[in-house]
């Protein structure tokens, strides 16, 4: 389906990514790239490094080794990623959203997205406290676009609830509006679809087409839910035990033999 | 039956504490006579007292149980009377009016023991809203507030000692070497959150005062500084009335210097990345927030109040000594904030009010004034665990198709 795409140069590079944890290789040399306007997978079996190769990029960890390069799609200038503390990869234009989710409970749906768009402000100590004209006109333009951004993702109706009151598929979506709030080229989902309902993955996938079709982002995706993994992405890589074991459309996955050894485990007898 | 039971557990309460009262209130020993008195009536209040006590705590936690169902069940937001009042934009007008009108007319009408005791009760107003930015707003448990505010008090008293510099001089010098203070403690404990946090700074409020204590040759020791000049009033010589007059009005205009900085800091960008931060660290710097620089200044703009407060401390009392910034002075400073409500200006104005100035009208029965203050902060974690007024999250509005609730002021 997803194939008829022409998809432009690529926006995120991953050359030979090593992570050790003591002496526990999480992430084994690890090459990934990600294409302007394309959703790419991630998917392999419970604790093959696929969260960790997520905190490795948005600065969460420093990785071993390894080289991690960015291109955005506008300026076109390449980036190194590596020893960038977290928040600078997020003003690079990388977002991301959390396995368990990491919302801030006790503020404010509208508030939560705000802070999304913190990194796009300028406003200091001084412009808080002498509340300058740019500041109120900062503060009130930030108001509107994080509504317009909840209207976009769709929970609109949320918008003065507590964040910690709202039901998990709305908060699943509010991570998402939130990591769109910040502007990014690249939106990282990690299992965003985990603890849905079918219908609401149904939605969720109708979501996350619909962002890359306006917004012109690129989406790298970890999912256990292989409908909504095969249906949705252009590529998938497949990984275990921090080893890349496969990479391609999803036609391709489906039949590689390494992919099905991985996850369904090998005959004893062959 | 629900009733026989809470009376059965009640009773067995009241038994178990007339047993354990027993030795003290109803045997008495009379060493002249070598007799034993025996009160039974002692015994019986004690009884009856707990009894009732018991009954009165459990229908309070009942009822208060009964509070949270009904919350759950109506789904949304459950404010309560006091929070309520507050969003009505009449009632808060004129109740700031009459606070106004009552903070104006106030050292006129009552003594200058009042008087003095209220400006103490503003000292710490303005530092329980300068440690409200750091633990109610960006959740960092500083357990060593008090040294910022030593470093504001010593600041004016040493530079008056040495320099001759004038109160007004030294106002802006003591929140600005607080806020160095603040930067300083800020760059060690960048990584600490929670408990290490709090040893941390007790460890650091502890180490100024041990400074001040020993080094003699700086700060004069435990013998302190005397002698603190009071506020000049435009070149007038007043007396000790009027000078108390004056530093109230001072305070006053202060603390409202305070509420308003503090106010508008709190609903600002860097106001909501400190909440960002309390709420969740992880995904604070994963939405593009510098952890460094909003921990700094959370920390700074905290201690920046202190060090005001404390030249204003030393300006007051014109003696200060490393006695006055015990431990202790941190932690009555952190129970303003959390009975108050963190988080909430009005809340920690309240708290301020209620902890010092209760103690002060409490002195007739000096000898339980810290049971009393002890069974006040239980009751109130136990009753009401986010404070007397409990921050409310400030809804905004924007040009959306419709706004969900009633926040059309």
């Amino acid at each position: 389906m997803a194939a008829a795409h022409n998809f432009g140069k690529d926006v995120l590079e991953v050359r030979s990514l090593s992570m050790d944890f003591g002496g526990l290789r999480a992430l084994d040399k690890l090459d990934l790239s990600v294409r302007q306007g394309e959703i790419v997978a991630l998917i392999g079996p419970n604790g093959a490094g696929k969260t960790t190769f997520f905190n490795c990029i948005t600065g969460l960890h420093a990785p071993t080794e390894g080289e991690m390069l960015i291109h955005p799609p506008n300026q076109g200038k390449t980036q190194r990623l590596n020893g960038l503390k977290p928040n600078r990869v997020t003003e690079r234009g990388l977002a991301r959203t959390f396995q368990n989710i990491r919302l801030f409970p006790n503020m404010t749906v509208l508030e939560n997205v705000m802070i999304g768009r913190h990194c796009r402000m300028s406003a200091g100590i001084p412009g808080a406290i002498f509340r300058p004209r740019s500041t109120r006109e900062e503060e009130n333009q930030v108001v509107d676009d994080s509504y317009a951004m909840l209207e976009k993702i769709g929970i609109e109706q949320f918008v003065n609830e507590l964040a910690m009151n709202l039901p998990y598929g709305a908060q699943r979506r509010l991570e998402i509006a939130r990591a769109m709030a910040t502007d990014p080229f690249i939106l990282l989902l990690d299992e965003p679809a985990a603890g849905m309902n079918p219908q609401e993955t149904r939605r969720l996938d109708e979501l996350i087409l619909r962002l890359r079709e306006q917004e012109k982002i690129s989406i790298l995706l970890i999912e256990h839910d292989m409908k909504m993994v095969m249906s949705l992405s252009d590529r998938i890589y497949v990984v275990d035990y921090g080893k890349k074991i496969a990479e391609g459309s999803p036609e391709e996955i489906k039949r590689n033999p390494a992919v099905i050894k991985a996850y369904l485990g090998e005959e004893i007898d062959a | 039956m629900r009733v026989a039971e809470e009376l059965k557990k009640s009773a067995l309460v009241s038994i178990w504490f007339m047993f354990l009262t027993f030795p003290i209130m109803v045997i008495r020993v009379n060493t002249i006579y070598n007799t034993v008195e025996w009160r039974w009536l002692n015994m019986a209040l004690v009884g009856g007292g707990s009894f009732f006590l018991s009954m009165l705590w459990r229908f309070m936690i009942r009822r208060k149980e009964r509070g949270k169902k009904k919350a759950e069940i109506k789904d949304g937001v459950q404010l309560t009377l006091i929070q309520r009042l507050m969003q009505n934009r009449r009632v808060t007008l004129s109740g700031i009016v009459l606070a106004a009108i009552f903070a104006m007319i106030y050292p006129f009408v009552f003594s200058m023991y009042q008087t003095s005791i209220m400006i103490t009760a503003l000292i710490y107003v303005m530092c329980g809203l300068g440690l409200n930015i750091v633990i109610g707003l960006a959740g960092l448990l500083d357990l060593g507030y008090v040294a910022f505010y030593a470093v504001g008090a010593y600041s004016y008293a040493l530079l008056n000692y040495h320099f001759g510099i004038s109160f007004w001089m030294a106002l802006p010098v003591g929140a600005a070497l607080g806020f160095m203070f603040g930067v300083l403690l800020g760059f060690p404990v960048l990584r600490l959150r929670g408990d290490y946090l709090a040893i941390v700074t007790l460890g650091f409020g502890e180490i100024i005062r041990l400074v001040l204590e020993n080094w003699n040759e700086f700060s004069h020791g435990p013998s302190g500084i005397a002698n603190i000049p009071r506020p000049s009033f435009f070149g007038y010589d007043l007396s000790l009335q009027q000078v108390t007059i004056w530093i109230y009005f001072i305070m006053i205009g202060l603390v409202i210097f305070t509420i308003f900085v503090v106010g508008r800091l709190q609903n600002s960008r860097l106001g909501r990345a400190w909440v960002a931060l309390r709420e969740d660290e992880i995904a604070c710097q994963a939405m593009g927030i510098d952890k460094t620089r909003t921990k700094l200044s959370a920390f700074a703009l905290g201690a920046t109040w202190a060090g005001m407060a404390g030249v204003m401390f030393a300006a007051k009392t014109t003696f200060i000594n490393p006695a006055s910034f015990t431990i202790w002075e941190s932690v009555i400073i952190l129970c303003v904030v959390v009975l108050g409500g963190m988080g909430s200006i009005v809340g920690v104005i309240l708290g301020a009010m209620v902890l010092i100035l209760l103690p002060e009208y409490l002195r007739a029965f000096s000898e339980y004034r810290m049971l009393l203050f002890g069974a006040v902060l239980v009751l109130m974690m136990v009753f009401r665990p986010g404070g007397i007024i409990t921050n409310v999250r400030r809804t905004y509005r924007f040009k959306g198709k419709a706004t969900t609730d009633g926040s059309s002021a």
